[in-house]
């Protein structure tokens, strides 16, 4: 067993030896340009580029016409919501999403803001869902674009797309939506769920870093984008630059693969997430579960582990890779911003970590992660005054603090 | 975030854990902080009421690793000290000792309002006998 155990998946993923292996020719033997038309280096790397761009709009029920390459989920995202918000803008300047949105949602519909577009943000369950009556009340006559992503990377909660996706319909609205955790893990279908564009990303789906995808629909509505990156005209002048042919194809592999193992692969996760859940819920009281019991990414597990702080909790497991909700892990030292909009308090948002399972984790890690957490846990109550406090009975909502 | 060897040690092998008696006359407590901000600690010391010198300290800290280590140090640091010189302990110093980056000075800000908090409540049941 390698330590540290790796839990962080939703952060990133290893590229897959089967997909690595696929990548390999692309760097040295077949180097050509896809955009060369006029000799066979050129022919093959389009052919190989073609061959990606339908595994991709495979995996996601879509047609390869409607996958366009970027550079990563960020650029996706940013093409999305800047491309229709320029394109549309004739149209309105309303544009709707979530507060629990990745930064690069919030900080492109925050820049979108400064331009004279308006954004608000949908009410959410105590869960992180859409609460999708609110989100029916909120659309405008204005209103050019909703962008809701499919599952949440801290929480892991699923929203009810195919609802949001209705509604949209129903009201001539574009839905976006940020699909980087939920692509690979849960069955995603454009045309059942009505999404419009669709950002995926190979990096979390054991494909390289640095190359990604925008489906962007063609018929029922046919939606246009104003292009952010201006150049040779590439992706259908969508996305100019010449492509990244090697990423492009590990992508594509990635996709292909993550179709082919997911009925499979996802249960067994779910599995093992769901075994080191029971384990700390057997040995410790007062854990929290953040996000929705059912609703959620089979690979995800966030807890609030009251009385021990999470920065803390790390380092006392430094075996085990995983992340913290908890100020002293950002910049910023503000608690999760994602924790918060669901109504979990600063208090045990400070003391949550959020657990990833992957294609490679095993039983043993699991089952030697479960052992670590729990120890740590014991040890930092020990060392808690919150814990003693509690244990004494005394209300800690009652008592003042000197907050600095 | 990498941390230093010292912050590492005191996390892995902290001093004086635990709680002394907070109703008796010669024990100080000092409790800062607050849980919404991630950190909170408790730094108790028991005071020789002849000499006013720190015979023990123990302490609880809910708060990072920095945190930790902080008021384990200051834990240390007061034993032996008589009240008025464990007063003189800055934060500066634990910074230094512990070399802790910027973004964890308010640990050792902590830690010394922790120190001064006990003194203040050891002195305040000193005048007000309960």
């Amino acid at each position: 067993m390698k330590l540290p155990i790796y839990l962080d998946y939703h952060a990133t993923s290893p590229v897959d030896p089967e997909v690595f292996k696929t990548m390999t020719p692309y760097f040295t033997e077949i180097f050509g340009n896809a955009a060369s038309r006029n000799h066979e280096y050129g022919w093959t790397a389009e052919a190989a580029v073609e061959f990606a761009r339908k595994q991709v709009a495979d995996l996601i029920g879509a047609s390869e016409k409607e996958i366009i390459f970027t550079s990563g989920a960020t650029e996706s995202n940013n093409l999305a919501l800047q491309g229709v918000a320029e394109m549309y803008a004739e149209k309105g300047n309303h544009i709707i999403t979530t507060p629990i949105e990745h930064k690069a949602i919030l900080d492109t519909a925050h820049a979108l803001e400064k331009k004279g577009f308006k954004i608000d943000y949908v009410p959410l369950d105590s869960y992180g869902r859409v609460i999708v009556a609110e989100l029916a009340k909120m659309i405008t006559d204005k209103t050019i674009l909703v962008s809701v992503m499919f599952a949440n990377n801290e929480v892991g909660t699923i929203n009810p797309m195919a609802e949001i996706g209705k509604l949209c319909k129903e009201r001539g609205v574009i839905f976006h939506t940020d699909a980087v955790q939920a692509v690979g893990k849960v069955p995603v279908d454009v045309n059942a769920l009505g999404i419009d564009l669709l950002s995926l990303t190979a990096h979390k789906i054991y494909g390289p870093k640095g190359v990604a995808a925008l489906y962007v629909r063609r018929k029922n509505p046919r939606v246009r984008l104003s292009a952010m990156m201006h150049g040779g005209g590439h992706e259908k002048g969508m996305r100019s630059g010449t492509l990244n042919v090697t990423g492009i194809v590990g992508l594509g592999k990635a996709c292909e693969v993550a179709g082919r193992v997911m009925p499979i692969e996802m249960p067994k996760i779910k599995a093992l997430r769901d075994r080191l859940w029971q384990k700390i819920q057997a040995e410790l009281d007062e854990v929290f579960l953040n996000g929705h019991p059912t609703e959620r990414l089979p690979n995800n597990l966030n807890v609030s582990f009251a009385y021990c702080e999470g920065e803390s909790l790390m380092m006392g497991m430094k075996e085990l890779a995983v992340s913290s909700g908890s100020a002293c892990t950002s910049a910023s030292l503000e608690p999760s911003y994602v924790l918060k909009a669901l109504g979990v308090g600063e208090d045990l948002a400070h003391t949550s970590i959020r657990f990833s399972v992957g294609r490679f984790t095993t039983e043993e890690e699991i089952d030697f992660a479960a052992k670590k957490v729990i120890a740590t846990v014991k040890k930092l109550r020990d060392l808690s005054p919150l814990y003693e406090m509690a244990k004494e009975g005394i209300d800690l909502k009652s008592v003042v603090w000197t907050g600095h | 975030m990498a941390y230093t060897a010292k912050v590492i040690e005191h996390f892995e092998n902290p001093r004086n854990i635990g709680s002394l008696d907070k109703t008796r006359t010669d024990v100080g407590t000092g409790l800062v902080g607050a849980p919404e901000c991630g950190d909170v600690m408790k730094l108790q010391i028991e005071v020789d009421e002849k000499t006013g010198v720190i015979k023990d300290a123990k302490f609880k800290t809910f708060g990072c690793g920095s945190a930790i280590a902080s008021s384990s140090l200051a834990t240390e640091w007061v034993k032996g000290k008589t009240i008025d010189e464990a007063l003189l302990i800055k934060n500066t110093q634990i910074v230094e000792e512990l070399s802790l980056p910027p973004i964890k000075i308010h640990c050792s800000v902590l830690a010394e309002d922790a120190i001064k908090a006990a003194v203040k409540d050891y002195i305040s049941k000193r005048k007000d006998p309960a």
